[in-house]
């Protein structure tokens, strides 16, 4: 018995190294996949959510298909994805590199800057709807007539509403990234291109800029992937309207499942969003390259 | 490891959208400690009135707790489906009858009341005798009548009317003639909380029925083919739209809520000249207008006829009252919590009085006096009138049909609403849901 305890300790941590990962795993299987599966399975059956369940084969999924709704649907989860991302990559990239700088001034702001990630979808999308109201919000209230348009009551500026205020919550968390992405631009390239007389315009889109190429890829996947997954700002903004001008893939399946007591055709969508997030997840890591582990810094 | 980091940042970030739709609904207070749970609508003043029912009843019963749980209308509708499905119902069911009792009661989640109705006569004999269709599926009872009768109500604001020198109007060609007059003041014709979409439904609802009767929607009801094609149906259709492309609706009226009340501010803010509405506006424009209503500057009146029209104006649509249900899945303890708080507990002479004084008219019989003595007599007088007097008191669209069918109608109103789609496109939407 002695053996055992005379055995070197060093060995212990990396037996037990797996078994860390366990509670994460539980979880995820919990709440990920398991109802991943259900979803699946419920895809292929009729029920209100209420009765029983009644196996029905592929009705569901047809009736999804020839909705002329998901295409719909999926265009509108497309141009919030493109236009949110169009807009909030630049100015995190910009907000970004401004914050990484070393003087205090820049450090206040950066924690300005941060507050919106702190507020609730929820909190956030009742605030800019009580502000954006047509009758009494901030532009009636004010008197100011370019504020008082009816926001959220028209397709197109319902529509530009959703991406301003998405943009509005996430460019923080984004710029946050990049701050950290430019931080780590080794000091030399900078040294050595003042050197040869780049001037900071030239800097910024010769090294900082390609040298955040793979935290561009990280920011841009998270804003791609999230975006497929908007649904509480939205929900509470404009409930997908005015008609279904915002009505992105995941209200469209809350809708068909709590509203309309449809749960087999919005498993068929939930699914579908599954898909999607998958596809748009392996895209990104192929733009990313092959090397994309590889290091960008000295001597890459 | 088979899955890949990639495959696993996919699921995670894709992943809880479909895990919210296989999880929810299993929060909530359910089958607690022993008592029995109610869930209900917040909002005042009709939430004290229930809640002071709930109070009343408990301490009168220490060993026999109702613990009772409030929430949002619009939000309810979803929450109350959620947590059946899931069998986390709340002991007491509060709801609106009608279609969506059905659903419950084909799944056998709620309990059959008949016998027990037989057995209380009495409970059955103090209620209005057309507060039970709602409650009724095929003949057997699912539900407790309870609070109010809630016809809808057209209301105006007598200060804007004598303002712009017109007259309420006393048929569909008045309103399309008074529009024009109020938009060049600058005052909306008539204040909408569109975005919560049964508020347009409620306009449907009145011009279906003036221009076809109520047949036209009875046969909506009863499954019949291409019921929404109807000749009468298309021109009430073809009257919303043209009074929307008239500017009837306030400006914005598409992201207006009912649930944040700002229709009704329209109203006593002078803003809007009119409002169709719940018999319910009457108490939170009383609560919220300060003294709009006080000092009688709150009218009020049916919706007028449409010229030509089949339907009788005395026809009205809206809430015969709500409903209470129990489920089935509640233990025999808390049925029996439940049935006797029916019994003892709601619509006591306390809880009728603050009905009326919130100017709502209580579904129990014999209270025309009450009535007549109380504050605002003249719009509980009316509405009591309305509601007894109606040939056909129709129940609302959305509480009648399927919560699918009822779906695809709201979806549909919005789009009306918004011009995207045409009265026939719109027939034509509404059509492949009947009977679903």
């Amino acid at each position: 018995m002695s053996s055992l305890t005379s055995r070197p300790p060093r060995r212990e941590p990396r037996s037990i190294l797996p078994w860390l990962a366990v509670p994460a795993l539980v979880l995820f299987v919990g709440f990920a996949v398991l109802p991943l599966i259900g979803a699946f399975a419920l895809s292929f059956t009729t029920w209100d959510g209420i009765g029983a369940i009644h196996p029905s084969g592929l009705t569901s999924w047809r009736e999804v298909l020839t909705d002329p709704g998901l295409p719909h649907a999926l265009w509108v989860t497309f141009l919030v994805m493109a236009v949110s991302w169009a807009v909030q990559t630049p100015l995190s990239i910009l907000l970004g590199t401004f914050m990484a700088g070393r003087q205090r001034y820049r450090a206040v702001l950066g924690v300005v800057y941060f507050v919106p990630l702190m507020l609730s979808s929820a909190a956030i999308a009742i605030a800019y709807k009580a502000l954006l109201d047509p009758n009494f919000g901030l532009g009636a209230g004010l008197k100011i007539d370019a504020l008082s348009k009816d926001w959220l009551g028209r397709p197109g500026l319902a529509f530009g509403v959703v991406v301003f205020v998405v943009s509005w919550q996430f460019v923080p968390f984004h710029s946050l990234i990049y701050q950290g992405g430019v931080q780590q631009i080794p000091k030399s390239l900078y040294e050595a291109a003042q050197l040869d007389g780049a001037g900071r315009i030239r800097q910024f889109f010769s090294i900082t800029l390609p040298q955040l190429k793979y935290t561009i890829i990280t920011s841009s996947t998270l804003m791609v992937v999230g975006s497929l997954t908007f649904f509480d700002l939205i929900f509470v903004l404009t409930e997908g309207g005015p008609g279904d001008a915002t009505r992105v893939l995941a209200l469209d399946m809350y809708k068909r499942g709590f509203q309309a007591s449809l749960m087999g055709p919005a498993s068929a969508i939930a699914v579908i969003l599954v898909l999607v997030g998958l596809a748009l997840a392996l895209l990104l890591r192929r733009l990313g390259g092959r090397d994309a582990g590889a290091s960008q810094l000295e001597g890459a | 490891m088979a899955l890949s980091r990639r495959t696993l940042l996919g699921l995670a970030a894709a992943v809880p959208a479909s895990a919210a739709l296989a999880a929810c609904g299993s929060s909530g207070p359910g089958k607690s400690n022993g008592g029995a749970s109610y869930w209900y609508l917040n909002g005042q003043p009709q939430e004290g009135v229930r809640a002071g029912a709930v109070d009343a009843y408990n301490k009168a019963h220490p060993k026999a707790q109702i613990e009772d749980t409030t929430f949002e209308n619009d939000a309810y509708k979803t929450k109350i489906k959620t947590a059946i499905g899931a069998g986390k119902a709340p002991t007491i069911i509060w709801g609106w009858g009608g279609g969506t009792l059905r659903t419950y009661a084909e799944a056998g989640q709620v309990e059959d009341l008949t016998s027990w109705f037989d057995e209380h006569a009495d409970v059955k004999k103090g209620l209005f005798p057309s507060s039970f269709g709602a409650a009724t599926v095929d003949g057997k009872i699912y539900a407790m009548p309870v609070e109010v009768v809630q016809p809808i109500i057209l209301y105006y604001n007598k200060k804007v009317f004598d303002k712009v020198g017109v007259k309420p109007p006393e048929s569909w060609d008045d309103i399309m003639a008074l529009v024009p007059k109020f938009n060049a003041k600058g005052i909306a014709p008539f204040a909408l909380g569109g975005q919560s979409r049964w508020t347009n439904m409620m306009w449907l609802e009145f011009l279906f029925d003036r221009i076809g009767g109520p047949e036209v929607f009875q046969a909506v009801i009863e499954g019949e083919k291409n019921a929404w094609s109807n000749p009468a149906a298309i021109d009430a259709l073809t009257k919303v739209q043209e009074l929307v492309k008239a500017d009837g609706f306030i400006k914005g009226f598409s992201s207006i809520t009912a649930d944040s009340n700002s229709d009704q501010a329209l109203l006593y803010t002078d803003r809007a000249a009119m409002m169709l509405h719940g018999a319910w506006s009457y108490g939170i424009q009383q609560a919220e207008g300060e003294d709009f209503v006080s000092s009688g500057s709150l009218g009020f009146m049916t919706f007028p006829p449409v010229e030509g029209g089949k339907g009788d104006p005395s026809n009205t649509v809206g809430n015969p009252a709500q409903y209470l249900s129990i489920s089935s899945k509640a233990s025999a303890e808390q049925k029996k919590i439940a049935k006797d708080f029916f019994a003892t507990g709601t619509l006591q002479d306390d809880e009728v009085k603050k009905w009326i004084a919130n100017g709502s008219v209580p579904i129990r019989l014999g209270i025309e006096k009450l009535l007549a003595d109380a504050k605002g007599a003249d719009f509980l007088q009316f509405t009591y009138d309305v509601a007894s007097k109606a040939k056909v008191f129709g129940q609302s669209w959305d509480q009648a049909l399927s919560p699918t069918a009822a779906e695809t109608l709201l979806d549909n109103i919005v789009k009306l609403f918004q011009m995207s789609v045409s009265p026939k496109q719109f027939a034509s939407n509404l059509n492949a849901v009947i009977g679903k």
